[in-house]
């Protein structure tokens, strides 16, 4: 913020920490670059340290990290069957990210790496071309009849067909647009209601006694930005997993 | 799928037609013959239908997701139908009916990404006879 200039954008604002240029491309490492290095270690260090007790009645640590591996494989197993099980680092690894970089997004003063769509959409065409890749390999052309879906007549499959590669071409999008819309709406409205505080405050007493309305909304807003980080993770997992069963069983 | 289609549009003509046959000639078929088939046609429908668990209004926080689910799913597949058509224009040449055919495509793939999100497409797990 400069000055008294309440300004909700600049947060996203990404700035170069070490400059590295290769043969013309920018390279630098960023503060979203620091911030998606805390997470994969935060997540990695806690990860291990939690499971490293091995006991059998977990302790608090070693608890998190079971229901989170729990949950992970549930949902994998629901949606893609047990032969889905083998994507479970893949599922697991971009759960843990994406929740604790909503997580970080949430401490005052740190970068939300998930409010870039770049990085959101890395994400997701990591997804798309797993199941493109991988129902490639394994179903050949079979996995093709992913876009004719069964009891269609002959003479509607040249429009149902094409719709339905355009559906499965937008997954990729709408997986990115979906996280990366709601961390960066929820972020400004905090930031805007936060502001409230700030510039009422400057009109004198009533001003102040006003603020605390914008305050109490900032209070309870925070509560729910928790919430959507928890509950996008969620979605992304799940849509992840069932994303990935098109890939093990094309022909549903 | 396609039988019972043809039953509830059968039905339907049953039921309106009810009303000018029972004043005149008596209907072969009686009000509770059409309860009956109504009751059999919705059984038949909710099988197909998936299991609706989602409470049905949770408040302005589900409201607020559910916004921008939609949102993003439809306005997806637009994106991509505009973007495939703008492809083949510039590739074929065939400006500007490439653009047409597929940002109608896309309007359509988007109202399927929509209903798919919501679980209204129903999974057909049966496999055809000729397959």
């Amino acid at each position: 913020m400069a000055g008294d200039k309440v300004d909700p954008i600049h947060q996203f604002e990404v700035k170069s920490l070490i400059d590295i240029h290769i043969g013309g491309l920018d390279l630098s490492f960023t503060n979203s670059s620091l911030f998606m290095v805390a997470t994969v270690a935060t997540s990695a260090i806690f990860l291990t340290w939690a499971a490293a007790p091995r006991a059998l009645v977990p302790g608090r640590a070693q608890s998190i990290a079971e229901i989170a591996y729990e949950f992970v494989g549930s949902t994998l197993r629901n949606s893609a069957g047990s032969e889905g099980m083998r994507f479970f680092p893949l599922v697991f690894s971009l759960f843990t990210f994406v929740l604790v970089a909503n997580l970080y997004g949430m401490v005052p003063y740190f970068f939300t790496v998930t409010s870039q769509i770049i990085v959101t959409f890395a994400l997701a065409m990591l997804v798309i071309l797993t199941v493109l890749i991988y129902g490639l390999y394994r179903h050949g052309l079979h996995f093709f009849g992913l876009f004719v879906p069964d009891g269609v007549p002959w003479y509607l499959v040249p429009i149902v067909a094409p719709i339905e590669v355009i559906s499965f071409l937008s997954r990729p999008i709408s997986l990115s647009v979906r996280l990366f819309a709601n961390m960066l709406a929820g972020h400004i409205m905090l930031k805007v209601f936060a502001g409230f505080v700030f510039s009422l405050s400057a009109l004198g007493t009533i001003g102040v006694v006003g603020a605390f309305l914008p305050l109490a909304m900032t209070v309870a807003l925070t509560a729910l930005e928790l919430l959507v980080a928890f509950l996008q993770a969620y979605v992304f997992t799940v849509l992840t997993c069932m994303y990935l069963n098109d890939a093990v069983h094309p022909g549903h | 799928m396609k039988d019972r289609e043809t039953g509830s549009l059968s039905n339907g003509v049953f039921h309106d037609g009810n009303k000018p046959a029972a004043e005149g000639t008596g209907s072969s078929i009686d009000e509770a013959e059409l309860v009956r088939r109504r009751v059999r046609l919705e059984e038949q429908l909710s099988a197909l239908r998936p299991v609706d668990s989602k409470p049905q209004n949770a408040g302005p926080v589900v409201g607020y997701g559910q916004a921008l689910k939609l949102g993003s799913e439809f306005i997806a597949g637009i994106l991509v139908g505009l973007g495939l058509g703008w492809a083949l224009d510039k590739g074929l040449g065939t400006s500007p009916f490439g653009l047409i055919v597929f940002v109608l495509l896309g309007f359509a793939a988007g109202v399927l990404n929509m209903l798919r999100s919501q679980g209204m497409v129903p999974q057909r797990r049966v496999k055809p006879p000729r397959d």
